[in-house]
């Protein structure tokens, strides 16, 4: 683990050991829960998760990477675990998964003044450190710019949809890409993520501490509010409609088309008996092997894997993507007419 | 495919491994590679581990296989089933292919056999005898064919080593021993990376995805600096040699894309990433599970071997890729299109009984265009 000063605990308080923080400051939780000065401290937490699950990122009291007061840096970091402490006991994962983002996205902010901070060497490499052991991610300063091989980048980029993070979109030398300070902490965002939010799961859930109650309450009443229901139109997505008519025409579609068509329908619920005849004007059909193929997508053969419809980034790539308006950003053909109420 | 005709090529394929063992090139690491077989008119055989080339011999002489196959991905247990095969990494492979070049030579030399009544002619939209849509199409490449698939093994080996710092060492080109290339890649940063990240990668190789920006035009407020120079590195330089043409012109060039605005532009990218992107198949490049023909070994499809080539530009398929016997033997030929195999000359072929050297029977016979006569 990495050594820690006052004001990366702060700034990084995701990577502080919780029980061993209080016990070093000298507290235990059931204070928080008694002691009248430190109450407003849970109030601040729950005010923490709250701008969190509006979406929003957590404005701390550290000014210019400073702690503002001697007394804040304490305040700055108990928010944090108390709110941990108050996730755990309302045990609502879309609470957490929320908190663990704009957390995630708050540290990103330090990280990146850190990368781009040409006046303290040490701030410099703190950051890039942290990138390292946390993200086995090495990244080296090489003039203006961040570089980290592409298999690295690779890695991580693939979670982007946005088409800037292509590797076409980006500048590449002798294997490395090159990336601002800002690109080099957005691509490790969803990790921050993740490993913030394992960090949340895997703490230990203490039992109710007196005068955590009320803040428990409210958030699980708040948690009401993000769930979603969806209906569907019931319309094929275009990409679908296409492979469709291209077998309707007896025309040949590729392997990698019939995967598509086959594992769509298998997941709206059709089974291997009506999908089959689909294949019949296919140039090469045959009706054992359509079956046999079917059954193994479904899983009803072979490994027993149930395979699933390729992302549209995938299907881009293969040339199967006939993408509409009416597809509207979607990443899986599974989500066409999907819409949230 | 009719059984003496089955007997006939098993025949010539034996003789070949017996006598060519040594083109067969073993895998390094080869116990940690998954192996599989085809048999003429049946199914795969795979999950098969192979501890070394003693092992693989006996493979080919016990089985008589019609191809036969070889991981680019290692695994701690290559026999088992694959979610249990327990996979550690894999080469890097990219597969050129002729058919997908959109040649304008391609239609002058495929014939279709019509799978309803076995007619075999030149139209290939519609059988001309009993008009069914359901044809088989075989292709006998030409030396464009060729030719155009060199150009692009080209233009992935300098992006290989200029934009990934692979090591020429590194990289092995094969004739496919029927259409096209087969390049590998070992020892890269890339072993380890799945089929998501290998799909990024192929979209790079063949320039799909780029936005404008990429190459200096901004949605907004475009302006002259931003464009990309003749001698950047990566995309940007080859981009720049392709749209200004020479160094004097990227001035005027510039203008013509800042009037034509950003959608435009757009446009514009997937011209150049027709004309320049490397034509690869992606689908080879993202699979991490493949069988890939062995290298040394006859492909079915043709007759020819799959064979490294260690000078690409002078390769020559027709000539060092055909590694059968020179003895003759009486065929039934029915092939519209003419052919050149080691020198010579064959067909075209009207339905008629021909006395042809081995390899040509072969090359005919794989390609369904003549029996045993």
């Amino acid at each position: 683990m990495i050594a820690l000063g006052q004001d990366e605990i702060a700034k990084y308080p995701f990577l502080a050991d919780a029980g061993q923080y209080l016990k070093d400051k000298g507290f235990s939780l059931e204070q928080f829960g008694t002691d009248p000065d430190l109450k407003q401290l849970i109030d601040k937490a729950y005010d923490r998760i709250l701008v969190a699950a509006d979406g929003k990122i957590y404005k701390s009291d550290l000014i210019e990477d400073h702690v503002s007061k001697e007394a804040a840096l304490p305040r700055e970091v108990f928010s944090f675990l108390l709110a941990i402490v108050l996730l755990k006991l309302c045990g609502m994962h879309t609470l957490i998964k929320r908190f663990a983002l704009a957390e995630a996205r708050r540290a990103e902010k330090y990280l990146e003044r850190d990368l781009s901070n040409i006046s303290d060497e040490s701030k410099k490499e703190l950051a890039i450190r942290v990138i390292d052991d946390l993200f086995s991610v090495q990244v080296e300063k090489q003039d203006d710019y961040f570089v980290i091989p592409v298999s690295d980048y690779l890695k991580h980029s693939i979670n982007f949809h946005e088409r800037e993070w292509k590797l076409i979109n980006r500048h590449i030398e002798n294997g490395l890409v090159f990336l601002t300070p800002h690109e080099t902490v957005r691509l490790i965002r969803k990790e921050l993520g993740t490993y913030i939010n394992s960090k949340i799961i895997n703490a230990k859930t203490p039992a109710m501490i007196p005068g955590f109650e009320d803040s428990v309450n409210k958030l699980a009443l708040l948690s009401k509010k993000f769930a979603t229901f969806t209906v569907t139109t019931g319309e094929y997505p275009p990409c679908i409609k296409h492979a469709i008519d291209v077998l309707e025409k007896g025309e040949n579609l590729p392997h990698s088309g019939r995967f598509m068509l086959a594992t769509f329908l298998l997941s709206k619920g059709q089974t291997v008996n009506q999908i089959a005849p689909l294949f019949k004007n296919a140039p090469d059909y045959n009706q054992r092997i359509t079956l046999y193929q079917l059954n193994h997508l479904a899983g009803t053969s072979g490994s027993g894997t149930q395979y699933s419809c390729p992302s549209c980034e995938k299907l881009k790539t293969q040339s199967l993507c006939f993408a509409t308006s009416e597809c509207d950003n979607i990443i899986n053909p599974l989500q066409f007419g999907k819409k949230r109420k | 495919m009719q059984e003496s005709d089955i007997k006939f090529l098993e025949e010539s394929f034996k003789k070949y491994y017996f006598e060519h063992f040594d083109l067969i090139r073993v895998p390094e690491r080869t116990s940690e590679r998954e192996f599989g077989y085809q048999k003429f008119n049946s199914g795969m055989t795979r999950h098969i581990q192979i501890k070394d080339d003693k092992e693989l011999h006996l493979l080919f002489m016990q089985n008589v296989p019609s191809d036969v196959y070889c991981s680019n991905a290692y695994y701690s247990f290559p026999n088992l089933p694959m979610n249990e095969k327990d996979w550690k990494e894999a080469d890097l492979i990219f597969d050129i292919d002729a058919k997908d070049l959109n040649l304008l030579c391609r239609e002058s030399h495929t014939i279709s056999i019509c799978n309803e009544c076995n007619e075999i002619s030149k139209k290939l939209k519609q059988c001309r005898k009993c008009n069914s849509t359901k044809l088989e199409k075989k292709s006998l490449p030409c030396k464009n064919c060729i030719d155009s698939s060199k150009d692009e093994v080209f233009k992935l080996f300098k992006i290989l080593v200029d934009d990934f710092a692979i090591n020429k060492e590194n990289i092995h080109v094969y004739f496919s021993g029927n259409e096209g290339f087969h390049v590998y890649v070992y020892n890269s940063q890339f072993q380890q990376i799945g089929s998501r990240e290998r799909s990024e990668l192929s979209d790079y190789i063949m320039l799909r995805g780029a936005i404008p920006e990429t190459f200096g035009m901004k949605k907004f407020k475009p302006n002259r600096s931003s464009f990309p120079d003749f001698d950047d590195k990566g995309w940007k330089g080859r981009f720049s040699k392709y749209m200004y043409g020479t160094k004097s012109k990227r001035s005027k060039i510039i203008s013509e894309l800042l009037v034509n605005g950003y959608s435009s532009f757009q446009k514009t990218l997937d011209n150049v990433s027709e004309n320049i992107g490397v034509k690869i198949d992606p689908n080879v490049t993202m699979d991490i599970h493949r069988i890939f023909r062995l290298p040394g070994s006859i492909n079915s499809k043709s007759g020819l071997t799959k064979i490294l080539c260690k000078d690409i530009s002078k390769f020559d398929p027709y000539n060092e890729a055909s590694f059968l016997s020179d003895d003759t033997i009486e065929i039934l030929a029915n092939s519209p299109l003419e052919f050149k195999l080691k020198n010579k000359k064959f067909g075209p072929y009207n339905n008629e009984k021909v006395t042809v050297p081995i390899f040509a029977a072969v090359y005919m016979i794989c390609k369904k265009l003549a029996r045993i006569a």
